[in-house]
């Protein structure tokens, strides 16, 4: 894997002698400008990563840097889900519900080694990943992350948001589950995700 | 409230010449001093009592089953022992098969400083049920019902045995139990499946909250059902 | 009466509380001279007036209540008729996996339960431990742990005024208490190299000893930390807006808390002394000058200044411990739990086929049992361990402290208004890690 090269688009053709002041840009850059640097995080906490994210919004780390200091409790609100913190089964409708009521365009940050892959809790409650659950967009190891390490995860979520087109219709189509089984991806891939360090191998969604 | 309680202090029973507590050092595995509330139980209850043995400083009395709430609420209330506190109820299975489970009961009496720890066993061939102690400890309520979430030991008096930790629908079994495999009996796939069925919002109802009071007025043949054990709302 | 030294010196009466505890006058800022500018209590609410119940559903996603936790609420108007706590929606299986783990194995474990009391879970998990096994740690072992217990106490109690504050409406507090919280992950970073979660001990002794000039870092801590709780105080015991939010709510009388079977500082709020270091003392705990503060009514304010002052007295006891922390191993010498030095196994066959064994069999107690209680931020914490011989112990059972806490909400929020649930919530100190497992 490995970061593909973006396309080079960040032209901002400006003429300062002109009396009207205008910028020539492409509507792609500017729309994905905007969006990448005022994001509006819905903090999902549920555990020890849920610490370390208030550490990271807090004095010392200052999240405020990114756009972010506008925490979005409400789901409506927001566009990028941090999921922090472990996920067991009982949590699971309530997390596929959040990602339901968030409006496009929506991302999803999975926070820490439980959220990503379960961690340590391979056992009959967790949900091995929540991948399984929802579409992620980037994962953060650690146990839990440092603070820089959920900022590095931003950014690259960050840089995945620039490198957008509007006219991508597959980008943001919305997840659409299986009516009956509520699942949004087939039985045995959820069972090949759920083995043991089956997310580091099978990085489905990461999109970069 | 605005002239405040009187403070209590643990203790308070042994009057000032008690000696102040210290670090406990080299404790024995077995042996060592007993709580003299043992051989008070052995005196009072003694059909009732099986066993009593120190183990790394604790006194653990085995009760017959059927005998504990009498055993417990004596100690409660009699003024030379005074175990006013509910530490914790669980229960330990342990892996050899055949051997009984075990509800444990964590004991203290501020009043003498002292901690007890009874013990009930109870054989698998037989249904796992135990009578509550929620009518003295009220901070039973809880720790009973996460026992039999977990356990499946049925605490018979509790006012409200239902599932705490795991939802009500699970169908997987109790997690606790050694016949439990430890990712769970169905497939990862199987087990998202049945959670994500669940509805986040069902899981209250008017009539889960209410029922109780309504009870008086509902038809007959509903009262004779739930009172038949059924459940509501889910 | 008491054998040992206890002092009750929060000053716990509020001036303008009337009769019946509600706030009448209270003064709104520290004022010097003396004059209290007067806010208006809330009239009393009657139940029962419109005869028509709502229902209303907080959590398991919302902010204020610290986690995953869910309150179905039942209201007569803004009046709370019934309360019904639904926990269970961070349920890890923590203790089936202490079933299939080894003794120091489990110690991972423990970091992620209560994780914001992660060293003191350490602690009190390894004591458990030991007592299985029958270890009695070395001298400069415990005076370490103690440190360890009593920094995570100052941490836990600092997130829990930080979040309290953000739920009843102050944002600074939670600012600073995260910039001191900051420090002590210095601290702790620069002893194991993790900040939350940090597995500090083994069974038998310490993951590692603390790297040179850590103490003159701790001092330091311990010399400039006291500062900000004193300006948190300022800001917040005084102020009309925190008194009249929290005075009077949630209120347990000393015989309610015993039998509800509260710990802690619900506890000691609500006038029973009870102090696991003090009545059940551990690692010396006894010899350490520290006073236990007790508070006389019950009610949220008074657990406010019940952890206010446990914060000053960790700082004691951190201060004390690092003027006697002696020289000398961390470890036991004790080979059926300690690892053979590393350049010994590496030469000597016989070291290395100990490193081996006990590092894939892991160590054995003997049969037996043990529960071991210890003083954690939220109340008893008690580890019970059962052994059948075998590396893994049959049960590995956590006593959680805010599970039968918050056990009692319904006791007290009933009958008080919606936006008093969340102060009472939050004046519970609930960590869902802990109270699912």
């Amino acid at each position: 894997m490995g970061l593909t090269p973006r396309p080079e688009h960040r032209v901002v053709e400006y003429n300062p002698s002109s009396q009207e002041g205008w910028v020539a840009t492409k509507l792609d850059f500017l729309v994905n400008w905007g969006r990448a640097n005022s994001l509006w995080p819905m903090p999902f906490g549920t555990a020890c990563c849920a610490i370390e994210f208030m550490a990271t919004a807090a004095s010392r780390f200052d999240l405020a840097r990114f756009g972010m200091e506008r925490m979005s409790f409400s789901p409506r609100q927001a566009d990028v889900l941090i999921c922090a913190g472990r996920v067991p089964f009982k949590l699971a409708p309530v997390i596929r519900r959040i990602w339901q009521q968030m409006p496009q365009p929506k991302w999803a940050i999975a926070m820490g080694a439980c959220a990503s892959s379960g961690n340590i809790f391979d056992n009959y409650a967790v949900v091995q990943g929540i991948d399984t659950i929802i579409p992620v967009d980037v994962y953060v190891p650690g146990c839990p992350p440092r603070p820089e390490g959920l900022m590095y995860g931003i950014m690259l979520l960050q840089e995945k948001v620039k490198s957008e087109r509007m006219n991508d219709k597959t980008i943001r189509a919305e997840m659409e589950p299986d009516p009956k089984s509520k699942l949004y991806i087939p039985p045995p891939v959820i069972d090949e995700l759920s083995e043991p360090f089956g997310n580091s191998v099978h990085q489905t969604r990461s999109g970069l | 409230m605005s002239d405040g309680f009187e403070i209590q202090y643990p203790g308070n029973a042994l009057g000032n010449a008690a000696p102040a507590p210290v670090t406990p050092r080299d404790v024995p595995n077995r042996g060592g001093d007993q709580n003299p509330s043992g051989a008070a139980l052995r005196q009072q209850f003694a059909d009732a009592i099986e066993r009593v043995d120190v183990v790394w400083g604790v006194t653990n009395v085995y009760v017959r089953p059927d005998r504990v709430l009498d055993i417990v609420r004596w100690l409660h209330d009699d003024s030379s022992q005074r175990y006013d506190y509910l530490s914790d109820v669980t229960a330990v299975e342990y892996r050899d098969l055949e051997a009984p489970i075990e509800v444990v009961w964590h004991l203290r009496s501020l009043p003498f400083r002292r901690e007890l720890r009874l013990k009930a066993q109870l054989p698998k061939n037989k249904p796992l049920e135990i009578a509550s102690v929620w009518s003295i400890y009220k901070c039973a309520d809880w720790l009973e019902r996460e026992c039999f979430d977990m356990f499946g030991i049925r605490f018979i008096g509790h006012p409200d045995l239902r599932r705490i930790l795991m939802w009500e629908q699970y169908r997987e079994g109790f997690p606790l139990r050694k016949d439990f495999p430890l990712r769970g009996r169905f497939s990862r796939a199987e087990q998202l499946r049945q959670a994500l069925a669940a509805n986040p919002e069902a899981r209250y109802s008017m009539e889960e909250l209410s029922i109780a009071d309504a009870f008086e007025d509902l038809p007959t043949d509903m009262r004779k059902r739930l009172k038949g054990g059924e459940r509501t709302g889910e | 009466m008491a054998t040992q030294k206890r002092t009750v010196e929060v000053a716990l009466s509020t001036t303008g509380v009337d009769a019946a505890g509600r706030p009448q006058r209270v003064p709104l800022v520290t004022a010097d001279d003396g004059s209290p500018v007067a806010v208006e209590a809330p009239p009393m609410v009657e139940p029962d007036l419109a005869g028509e119940h709502m229902l209303i559903n907080i959590g398991p996603q919302h902010p204020a209540t610290h986690g995953v936790l869910r309150l179905v609420l039942e209201l007569d108007g803004e009046t709370v008729v019934r309360c019904i706590p639904h926990i269970g929606y961070l349920h890890c299986g923590f203790e089936k996996l202490g079933e299939y783990r080894q003794y120091n194995q489990i110690l991972p474990l423990t970091d992620r339960e209560d994780y914001l009391n992660a060293m003191g879970n350490n602690v009190g998990c390894a004591m458990s431990a030991e007592r299985l096994f029958g270890i009695e740690i070395t001298e400069r072992c415990k005076v370490l742990r103690v440190i360890a217990c009593e920094l995570s106490r100052i941490a836990s109690h600092l997130v829990w005024l930080g979040t309290t504050c953000i739920d009843i409406g102050a944002f600074t507090p939670f600012l600073w208490a995260f910039q001191q919280r900051e420090y002590i992950y210095d601290l702790i970073e620069a002893w194991v190299g993790a900040r939350l979660t940090p597995t500090i001990t083994r069974v038998g002794g310490l993951a590692a000893d603390i790297p040179d000039g850590w103490m003159a870092q701790l001092g330091e801590f311990t010399r400039k930390f006291p500062h900000t709780v004193d300006e948190i105080d300022k800001m917040l015991t005084k102020n009309g807006i925190w008194v009249g939010r929290t005075i009077g709510l949630g209120v347990m009388t000393p015989e309610e808390a015993t039998n509800w079977g509260l710990s802690g500082p619900m506890l000691r709020a609500s006038g029973v002394a009870f102090d696991v270091r003090k009545d059940f003392p551990y690692y010396d705990y006894e010899t350490y000058d520290f006073d236990v503060p007790v508070g006389t009514n019950g009610d949220v304010y008074d657990r406010y200044l019940v952890r206010m002052e446990e914060l000053r007295q960790s700082v004691r006891i951190v201060e004390q411990a690092a003027k006697r922390l002696p020289d000398g191993p961390i470890n036991v010498d004790d080979p059926r739990v300690i690892l053979p030095n590393k350049s010994k196994a590496t030469s000597e066959m016989e070291s290395m086929i100990h490193h081996f064994k006990l590092v894939m069999e892991g160590p054995r107690p003997p049969l037996g049992e043990a529960y071991v209680a210890m003083e954690s931020p939220k109340g008893e914490k008690g580890y019970y361990m059962v052994s059948d011989g075998t590396s893994k112990p049959v049960r590995w059972r956590i006593r959680p402290p805010s599970f039968v806490n918050l056990a009692a909400i319904p006791k007290m929020v009933e009958g008080h208004l919606l936006s008093d649930v969340i102060a009472i919530n939050a004046s519970i100190d609930i960590v869902m890690g802990e109270i699912d497992r």
